[in-house]
């Protein structure tokens, strides 16, 4: 169980805040962050992608967007049950790091827009992208979320923020500069840290004593409870519609979905019309 | 207005940074020449898994490519029956249902199985496989040339999949880093490339060995020997498959028809390359004798097996009371005997990146059971369940931790069934009293235990 957190954060250290420092005076980019997962930048993909617990995660992640977006019943019928379920659709993945959720989606058809403030990160998303000829729909950009929702409202069915919120600065600004990108009833799905003892014991005390982590990759006042984001999105015109609890094996590399949030959970929400 | 246009100028120039890429990679790789998955190897195996694969509507946008060292496939079904017939299990023909293969087999003929008996030489121990009701069918016996000419018909009406015949492999250049092409050329010097590569090409397999996973085999000094089997009387019905055990090996009677049976007969070598010399009269007597032979029983285990029956008659789980015999064999099809050599042989891997080993290629068990192509067709279910969910979620192909979910899958449900019948096979060519008395009493008392039996039928059709 030790063991299994303090991978996660190791490897979500890999990927983790992105959307931070920047092009914008009022930022929700934390500088500090950033420099932290610079730091880590080249070894992103080169660890054989398949080894790495965010690639792993992947196998929930994926399937809770693509199933979500169904559910919604955005997803043209005639694509359902296709290789390319999200044909038509356009995505925003905030914070995308090396780019290893935006080329799923990407590739289950949807036209992925992934923005990150780190000029290195984004630069290793591209070239790894470039790699894989059948991605054509997947657009990288250095991009605060701030500067990026400002010329881009309304535009996107849905965004996605895994594993961001907990890095940024002001998470309610945060929140609703993603939510101005959303069309309305597009959806919003985040993956992030609870705060309770639990996650504060291994993300902080352990990890970090530890000298697994350097000291202040993450912050526990940053953490976040699910009903606290659940209050936020709805400040912000979203209604929840689910919220899992995810379990990460440190021996099988393995996530699954579990009823417990207190460690690590994920959030669908709708924006309303109005 | 505005926004829409940011996003516009996004994608545009995405696309033709995309078709750069293209452009650039081109000159290196002949799209012409690539595709998606390669299948390796065109018998009952990767013909099945082509068609299946290519029918997934997860996968339909793939372009699939199937390599077959022999001529195209043009065998008609004829009045004769083809010396070479399989055992198919109930799961396999759910999948021969789903992929189109089964109505020309049906259309054809296949004969149901409502029956397995198996029975001991040296003891007179019988089990029993049923369903529960005897009206239910446990298994199919099917010419594998139908099976394959099933395959080709419904191959050739699918866009997406190309089939090239006479393409012997020569050598597989496997991936080594994340995003490696494999590369697969032929003995004429063609080459293709692909992301996935699955090795269906039998017990030799090349895709195996470039994969250079540890295979561990043995050859059983046995052959198998085949042919048609005329029975004397025209029973009613014939949906009971035989199989004896006798010191030497086993036979197997596989029904066709009212009037005809397949015969499987595992001997030493020696005696197999006698038997396929003698003239047909006498190759019958052989086999009459062979199966109804009264071996010289052991007290022991004679007392024995009686004093089990009797117990387990007090309890009230009968053993032996519905004893039928298996049918008289007059005359053999003109020419149908034919034989092959038995082994037994299991990749320790069946993936690698990029690469995957279905059917033979990664397991080869001895006929025992009938369960040798089962297995394989086993395998195409399971991967084409995992390959369909990983490209609907939006992953490659050649994605390591699905390939290795195929093979956990496979192998926990693989090795057990084959060190089964690799147990059964050296069990039953002994004669070694404690032996012959072990296996007598586990035959009857697993032909009583009905939940054991269904066990064993469950296994066996998975
Ligand atoms: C006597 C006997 C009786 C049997 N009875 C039964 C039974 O009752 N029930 C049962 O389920 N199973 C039985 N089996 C086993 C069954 O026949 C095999 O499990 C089955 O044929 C395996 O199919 P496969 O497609 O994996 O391999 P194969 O049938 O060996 O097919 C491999 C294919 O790959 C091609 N190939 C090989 N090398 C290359 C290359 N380099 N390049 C291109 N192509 C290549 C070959 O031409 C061939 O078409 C029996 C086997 C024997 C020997």
């Amino acid at each position: 169980m030790l063991k299994t957190i303090e991978k996660f954060i190791i490897k979500s250290k890999y990927i983790l805040p992105n959307s931070l420092r920047s092009l914008s005076t009022a930022t929700t980019i934390d500088e500090r962050e950033i420099k932290n997962f610079e730091k880590h930048s080249e070894s992103w993909w080169d660890q054989g992608n398949e080894g790495n617990a965010l690639h792993s995660m992947n196998f929930l992640r994926v399937p809770f967007i693509r199933d979500g977006l169904i559910d919604t019943c955005i997803v043209n019928e005639k694509y359902q049950d296709t290789a390319a379920p999200l044909t038509g659709l356009k995505i925003l993945d905030v914070g995308c790091g090396g780019g290893y959720l935006s080329e799923p989606l990407a590739r289950l058809g949807g036209k992925v827009v992934g923005i990150d403030a780190s000029n290195n990160l984004i630069t290793i998303a591209q070239e790894h992208a470039n790699k894989d000829k059948s991605l054509n729909n997947l657009t990288y950009m250095v991009s605060s979320i701030e500067d990026f929702s400002s010329k881009n409202q309304e535009v996107f069915d849905a965004v996605v923020a895994s594993e961001v919120i907990e890095h940024v600065n002001d998470q309610s600004r945060f929140l609703n500069e993603c939510v101005k990108c959303l069309k309305p009833e597009g959806s919003i799905f985040l993956t992030t840290i609870n705060k309770t003892l639990l996650s504060k014991l291994f993300a902080i005390c352990v990890a970090e004593t530890m000298g697994i982590l350097p000291v202040g990759t993450h912050e526990y006042d940053k953490f976040v409870e699910p009903h606290i984001l659940q209050r936020m999105l709805e400040d912000n015109n979203c209604c929840t519609r689910i919220i899992h609890g995810m379990f990460y094996n440190y021996i099988t590399n393995n996530w699954s979905w579990v009823s417990d949030t207190s460690i690590c959970y994920a959030v669908h929400a709708v924006k309303t019309s109005s | 207005m505005i926004k829409t246009h940011v996003l516009n100028a996004i994608f545009r120039q995405s696309l033709s940074k995309s078709a750069y890429r293209r452009f650039a990679t081109s000159t290196a790789l002949n799209s012409e020449n690539h595709y998606d998955i390669i299948v390796a190897g065109g018998g009952m195996v990767g013909s099945t898994l082509a068609c299946t694969l290519s029918k997934n509507p997860k996968l339909s946008n793939r372009k699939i490519l199937l390599l077959e060292a022999s001529k195209d496939f043009n065998w008609k079904p004829t009045e004769k029956y083809s010396n070479r017939v399989v055992a198919l299990n109930l799961n396999t023909r759910k999948l021969f249902e789903r992929i189109g293969f089964w109505k020309h087999i049906e259309s054809v003929r296949y004969s149901p199985v409502y029956k397995i008996q198996a029975w001991d030489a040296l003891s007179e121990s019988m089990i029993t496989f049923d369903s529960s009701n005897d009206t239910e069918e446990v298994a199919y016996i099917v010419e594998n040339s139908l099976i394959l000419y099933a395959a080709s018909i419904e191959n050739k009406s699918l866009h997406n999949l190309n089939i090239i015949n006479e393409a012997r492999i020569k050598s597989c250049n496997l991936a080594i880093h994340e995003d490696d092409e494999i590369r697969v050329e032929l003995e004429n010097g063609t080459s293709y490339t692909c992301e996935l590569l699955l090795g269906c090409d039998g017990v030799s397999s090349k895709v195996r060995e470039a994969m250079g996973v540890q295979y561990v085999g043995w050859n059983y000094k046995q052959m198998g020997l085949v042919a048609t089997l005329n029975l004397s009387e025209d029973t009613e019905e014939n949906t009971i498959a035989w199989q004896r055990y006798i010191p030497t090996g086993t036979i197997a009677l596989l029904p066709l028809n009212t009037k005809q049976s397949s015969l499987v007969w595992c001997n030493t070598k020696d005696n197999i390359q006698k038997l396929l010399k003698l003239p047909p009269e006498q190759f019958v007597d052989e086999l009459n004798s062979a199966l109804w032979k009264q071996y010289e029983r052991n007290d022991i285990v004679n007392q024995a097996t009686k004093f089990l029956n009797n117990i387990l008659r007090t309890l009230d789980a009968s053993s032996n009371i519905m004893q039928q015999l298996p049918p008289n064999i007059c005359s053999i099809e003109q020419s149908s005997r034919a034989a092959f050599p038995l082994g037994f042989g299991h990749s320790a891997n069946y993936i690698r990146k990029g690469a995957a080993l279905v059917g033979d290629a990664a397991h080869r068990v001895h006929p025992l059971g009938g369960q040798g192509v089962n297995l394989g067709f086993g395998d195409i279910c399971c991967l084409d369940e995992i390959l369909g969910n990983a490209v609907y979620s939006g992953r490659k192909l050649n994605n390591l931790l699905d390939l290795r979910k195929y093979e956990t899958a496979r192998q926990r449900h693989n090795v057990p069934t084959m060190l089964a019948l690799d147990g059964l096979q050296k069990l039953y060519t002994t004669d070694f009293t404690p032996v012959v008395l072990l296996r007598s009493l586990g035959l009857q008392i697993t032909h009583a235990l009905t939940p054991v039996k269904r066990a064993i039928i469950e296994q066996a059709s998975h």
